[in-house]
């Protein structure tokens, strides 16, 4: 049979003709003028008052890989603490126990609604309250002895962490349909195993995105830990920098492990998803 | 005369202002296949979410084989039960959902073994057994490691009876099971339903498939309002009426 070249009386065939690849001269004319201005920025930091040497020199001191390996070790024990506490307020929030709702909302409340660097403050400066703490008869200790710039790092970082992410869990948690629960609740669920067999592993699939950007928010955030004496990577870069005055330089070096971090959490977080998106027909893309 | 498997005596339940159930009383022998028919509104998922506790009444009772759901009594007052020893009542029911509700995260067969293992605390091994010979009886042997989002409608519903069924209820309750699903994937769910029935399972169903209840139901009940209107035998319900307003129901249906 005969393959109709004339798709209708009186038109032209156009059977077999190719589509013209279409020129978008905006988009090359776009990216030529971004080339140029990033050429002049990159030029004009280059001819700063940049001794670029140091920045080169100081990049793998011994000092500052110990302090990105601190930054780590903070960011992560404090991520660990914060999600922990965070799935504790949600349940908390979402129980019909009105006085475990309110415990959550309180927690959240108070958290949320400080400065973090206040709250890390005041966990390092506890001692000017409380010169000795412990559980009565049992044991005690000085508090200077015990808020180290470590642990009061750690209680800042990830109690305030918990604050939000009791937020994002629970968002989490909501988004998983009623009848999942009803149906666990059919099978004999009690409400606890509910949470930890049926909703929390669906939650998880819509909670890590937002709990991929709390972590690296709470990469950054461990500088603040810096104004308690915190060794992580920015506060030994400042006392580098105290020494031999090159500011800018070692800025750049912590903005660089910085960067490199996040560069590296962000793939992680993708393998991460795609373990929950187990059994979804939407998969993680 | 035995006592009904389920007893429902004068049960109530208002949602604000909306009467949902008002003073229903019901009885269904063991072994018996009971369809709930009625427009939408007038009280059947209710009362059979009541049966299942996702639901409590407001007055009145329901007793399972003898055992009052959800209160008990003492010193001559009416106790709630703890939210534990409602899941453990809760055990004998079998519950099949209108929109299925399995496990997405899970496949067919982990949704069917979930409970026997998670809640009862048996073996896997057997319990994967048993849910294997689940998966045959509703026909469904080949597809055990599939996902929920792999499956059609129908077969989601299979699976989803055959978890109900896992648990060994002594009662089933089916929440218009068919009326989720395309028109051409219903059918393979009623057989597996009647299968069910001829088994022996004392059933309760809500369901808008008069030609289902007609087959295998050995007692329609027609639900209006809250209140039950008129039961009976199927034949007697469906094809005799003796109410007024079951005649305008099934003549609006038909």
């Amino acid at each position: 049979m005969r393959v109709a070249p004339v798709l209708a009386e009186g038109f032209p065939d156009i059977s077999g003709m190719s589509v013209a690849r279409r020129v978008h001269w905006g988009r090359w004319l776009a990216a030529a003028a971004i080339v140029v201005i990033l050429a002049a920025i990159g030029r004009a930091f280059v001819n700063g008052q940049i001794e670029w040497s140091y920045v080169s020199r100081f990049l793998t001191a011994k000092v500052i890989l110990e302090g990105i390996v601190n930054t780590m070790v903070m960011a992560i024990l404090a991520m660990v603490l914060g999600i922990a506490l965070g799935v504790v307020a949600a349940i908390m929030r979402l129980s019909p126990n009105p006085v475990l709702r309110s415990v959550a909302a309180g927690y959240t409340w108070l958290f949320r609604g400080t400065p973090l660097i206040l709250q890390l403050l005041l966990w390092f400066n506890l001692a000017l309250v409380f010169p000795t703490i412990g559980i009565p008869g049992l044991w005690s200790a000085r508090a200077v002895d015990v808020m180290t710039p470590f642990l009061s790092a750690l209680l800042g970082l990830g109690i305030n962490q918990g604050a939000y992410t009791s937020e994002v869990m629970r968002a989490g948690m909501l988004s998983v349909d009623i009848g999942q629960y009803e149906a666990a609740q059919a099978i004999g669920m009690g409400r606890l195993r509910a949470l930890r067999r049926i909703i929390l592993p669906q939650a998880m699939r819509v909670v890590i995105p937002p709990l991929g950007n709390e972590f690296i928010g709470m990469v950054k955030a461990t500088s603040l830990a810096s104004v308690i004496q915190y060794p992580e990577v920015l506060h030994n870069a400042e006392n580098i920098y105290y020494a031999n005055s090159r500011v800018i330089e070692l800025l750049i070096v912590a903005g660089f492990w910085y960067l490199l971090v996040v560069s590296v959490l962000t793939p992680l977080q993708m393998l991460l998803e795609r373990r929950f998106a187990r059994g979804s027909s939407q998969m993680a893309r | 005369m035995t006592h009904p498997l389920v007893a429902i005596r004068s049960v109530s339940k208002n949602f604000g202002e909306f009467q949902a159930l008002n003073g229903v009383s019901l009885d269904v022998r063991a072994g018996e296949v009971l369809c709930l028919i009625g427009a939408s509104g007038s009280g059947k998922t209710t009362l059979l979410r009541c049966i299942n506790q996702l639901t409590s009444v407001d007055s009145g009772g329901i007793w399972l084989n003898g055992e009052l759901l959800g209160l008990r009594e003492q010193g001559g007052r009416l106790h709630r039960l703890t939210a534990g020893q409602i899941a453990q009542q809760r055990l004998k029911t079998g519950m099949v959902f209108q929109r299925f509700n399995l496990f997405p995260h899970k496949t067919a067969l982990e949704n069917i073994t979930e409970g026997p293992v998670q809640v009862q605390g048996r073996k896997r091994d057997d319990a994967r057994a048993e849910a294997i010979e689940l998966l045959r009886r509703v026909g469904l042997a080949a597809k055990a490691d599939a996902y929920p989002s792999q499956l059609s409608g129908g077969q989601q519903q299979r699976v989803a009876i055959a978890r109900a069924l896992a648990m060994k209820p002594m009662l089933m309750l089916f929440d218009e099971p068919t009326s989720a699903l395309d028109p051409e994937l219903v059918g393979e769910v009623l057989s597996v339903m009647k299968e069910l029935a001829r088994s022996g399972m004392t059933m309760m169903v809500v369901t808008h498939e008069l030609g289902f209840a007609r087959e295998v139901a050995d007692t329609v009940v027609y639900m209006d309002q809250g209140a039950i209107v008129e039961s009976g035998p199927a034949a007697e319900v469906l094809g005799r009426p003796r109410e007024v307003r079951t005649q305008s129901f099934l003549s609006a249906v038909i």
